[in-house]
């Protein structure tokens, strides 16, 4: 299958214009991407916390954070870490050390690596796999793992309480989460983040949410099963504060607790990117005439940034992306939170059986139904979409065209220049259109 | 020392140093963890060796799945986190010796074979030369459609062009069929197996 | 891929088999034998995915792969299943206990 997007990276772009040597490119490419992709992960929960406390303070009719850094507070989140730092690092004397000390470390090394996947705009990503969902579907699985450790490990009651709890509640609750990300796959038939955004170009109709009546619950369903995946409220029994003290954390302090708290505000972050990207139409506007008018007027000016068919139009193109993709992401995340402080947690049973007794059979349900819809519908009524959208097929192949028509795109020109340079190594670049990783100035 | 050969080298030090954590740690808890180190980064090699999807499966199978599984046991049945698995230093000493003795076996096995020469009677191809550069150029690590139609019973590699006698599907879809069966029996079995027995009062009327 | 064999992988692949073997046989809990059953299937898998990789063989192996990863979790459902049982009955999950069918 032909890819929709074809983008430099970072490493291809410093082996042909700097010559630098394959293994020295590839190494930048990677400490820029590990940088960058750290930076996100300390600055996001940063900025959520900060928006938890004044969310949560209107909705309790107070002010929340209102001094530091200003009118709103916005340096809250610094100063909270900057506490943290300073606290002691404690361990008891009832815990195994080397596994209590390990823990954090496995959820957060989880948070992290799922930003590998995730493309924030058009070819601005890590990696660019063909199987990113599935890959971010495990590396969320990971996460589970340091939870359990850090109950367990810590030689304490409501510790162990909240491990065993939260053990059971995400083994049961990542099989709606896979069965709901399926769902609109089924009717996109790719894994891969930026292909699946890139078809659903164009008027908000196209967006997968509105692709037919079982993906339009999916999204909900997806949306509650990824809130208890975080163990968010009301699904929080891990560290139901009545009941259990602190839950899986009770022993914890200083920074090894905050990163605890920094890998399930990342993890929200991520399970809301999915959301967007799978239903929300990723990282496009939604309006049809906005989205043509980036993508057709905005890419293509100009003047070349110094690689080879990157311009500064795409550049800035890419920019609004991934300004779309965050405001819709962090909307999301702003709706967890608004959950958070208005509904009551449920009881532990009422967990286990809305996942077994409910969410599950939903879950295949729709995914039955997804299944049979484009058969029904084009046998009742002879069209493969609502509303008279454009079908799938159609758009994913207007992209494929769009990319290789235009004629600013890397791929078609690299290939001219590399033959020109050195026949010899032109075989190799055949394949680098698959290849999509972050472009950074 | 190229890049992905300094990769590798973290990856399978990371590998085999948890394995022997595993067998050398006396305490259960421990030894799931270092589980986790050992088949996470294991997976890490996979995608090195441009098996993308079965890495995947590996880390939401493995990691996330039965390693979770196997730390939820240990909590069940109340090992207790302090509790140490006792092993007499003889036994130890014993267990080093044919382990040592195994590995050199089979290491000794692995060099002596020729790998080059076994591929090129079977195929005329040589492995020493099927060596590109970069991680995962092109579509060398993009194997998911391939696999998803081979679990259909499809194989676009094999069955097209092949002679019209020779149209003997090289899927696998018996065998995936198979495995699904096999899977919902498991579940089955397992959950009777592992079922709270209740304890009924005798009547007495 | 520069310059890593296929015997470097291999030896990963013999150092896992090994350690699975030795911590199937020295140890008495039945989850830590588990845990080395685990290790060996993983050593055979790191073959077949070096051996998909390098050979002519090609993704036939990583079809075999999935699947061995595929019923390895299936084994440790049912293993798991039994010590849970074993443990129920006699409150204790060492090996050495399981000796009721001895002659």
């Amino acid at each position: 299958m032909p890819s929709i997007l074809g983008a430099s990276t970072i490493a291809e772009y410093l082996e042909e214009s700097w010559n630098s040597s394959p293994g020295l490119a590839m190494a930048i490419a990677a400490i820029v991407h590990v940088t960058m992709i750290m930076g996100l992960f300390g600055l996001i929960p940063m900025v959520f916390i900060w928006m938890e406390r004044k969310v949560a303070g209107r909705i309790q009719d107070r002010l929340g954070p209102t001094r530091v850094g200003g009118r709103f507070g916005w340096l809250q989140g610094l100063a909270d870490g900057i506490k943290l730092i300073q606290k002691e690092d404690l361990c008891p004397k009832e815990a195994d050390p080397f596994l209590f000390k390990m823990a954090p470390y496995i959820t957060c090394v989880a948070a992290i690596c799922g930003f590998i996947v995730l493309p924030f705009s058009q070819g601005w990503g890590s990696v660019a796999s063909d199987i990113g969902l599935f890959v971010l579907f495990a590396i969320l699985s990971i996460e589970v793992v340091g939870i359990i450790l850090a109950g367990y490990s810590s030689g304490s009651k409501w510790s162990l309480f909240g491990g065993m709890r939260e053990a059971a509640q995400m083994v049961s609750y990542e099989i709606p989460l896979a069965i709901c990300g399926l769902v609109p796959i089924v009717a996109l038939g790719t894994l891969n983040f930026s292909e699946i955004s890139a078809v659903q170009r164009g008027w908000a109709s196209n967006w997968m949410l509105f692709h037919d009546p079982f993906t339009f619950i999916t999204f909900f369903v997806y949306f509650i099963v990824a809130t208890a995946g975080c163990k968010r409220a009301p699904f929080d029994l891990a560290e139901a504060e009545s009941e259990l003290v602190g839950g899986f954390h009770t022993e914890y302090s200083g920074m090894r607790w905050s990163f605890f708290f920094m890998a399930e505000y990342a993890a929200m972050f991520l399970v809301s990117g999915v959301a967007v990207i799978l239903f929300l139409g990723g990282w496009n506007s939604g309006i049809g005439f906005v989205d043509s008018f980036i993508d057709d007027v905005v890419r293509p000016s100009g003047p070349s940034l110094g690689i080879e068919g990157f311009v500064l139009g795409s550049y800035i193109a890419n920019l609004i992306g991934l300004k779309i993709m965050l405001i819709k992401a962090s909307l999301l995340v702003f709706v967890q939170i608004w959950v958070r402080w208005t509904l009551p947690r449920l009881r532990i049973d009422q967990v286990m059986t809305t996942c077994l007794k409910y969410l599950i059979p939903i879950s295949c349900f729709l995914f039955l139904g997804s299944v049979l819809w484009p058969v029904v519908l084009s046998t009742t009524t002879g069209k493969t979409t609502l509303f008279d959208a454009v079908p799938l097929g159609d758009r994913f192949q207007e992209q494929v065209e769009r990319t290789n028509s235009e004629p600013v795109k890397p791929i078609l020109k690299k290939e001219e220049t590399k033959q020109d340079k050195k026949p010899a190594h032109s075989n190799n670049s055949a394949g680098s259109q698959e290849t999509v990783s972050l472009i950074t100035e | 020392m190229t890049i992905p050969q300094i990769l590798f080298y973290i990856f399978a030090l990371v590998t085999c140093g948890g394995a022997i954590a595993v067998v050398v740690s006396q305490n259960v808890v421990r030894m799931a963890f270092w589980l986790i180190v050992s088949l996470g980064s294991l997976s890490g090699l996979f995608f090195m060796a441009h098996a993308d999807f079965v890495a995947g499966a590996q880390l939401l199978i493995y990691v996330g799945g039965t390693l979770v599984l196997l730390v939820f046991g240990v909590m069940l049945t109340a090992s207790g986190a302090q509790r140490q698995l006792k092993m007499s230093p003889a036994d130890g000493f014993l267990a080093a010796g044919v382990g040592t003795v195994f590995l050199t076996i089979i290491m000794s096995t692995v060099i002596s074979v020729d790998w080059d020469g076994v591929s090129k009677t079977l195929t005329g191809e040589v492995v020493s030369q099927k060596i590109p550069t970069g991680y995962n150029k092109g579509e060398e690590g993009n194997t998911i459609r391939r696999l998803g139609l081979g679990f259909l019973g499809i194989r676009a590699d094999k069955d097209l062009g092949a002679p019209e006698d020779k149209k003997i599907s090289t899927g696998y879809l018996l065998p995936f069929e198979i495995v699904s069966i096999h899977l919902l029996v498991v579940l089955i079995g397992a959950s009777y197996l592992a079922r709270a027995k209740r304890k009924v009062a005798p009547r007495t009327n | 891929m520069e310059g890593i064999s296929l015997n470097s992988f291999l030896f990963v692949g013999a150092i896992l088999f090994v350690s699975g073997i030795v911590c199937m046989a020295t140890k008495r809990n039945l989850i830590g034998i588990l845990m080395g059953v685990e290790l060996v299937l993983n050593g055979a898998n790191v073959n077949l995915v070096a051996f998909s990789r390098y050979s002519s063989i090609g993704i036939d192996a990583k079809f075999i792969a999935l699947f061995v990863i595929v019923l390895a979790a299936a084994e440790a459902a049912v293993a798991l299943a039994i010590a849970l049982s074993f443990y129920n009955n006699h409150q204790t999950i060492d090996v050495d206990q399981a000796d009721e069918l001895q002659g």
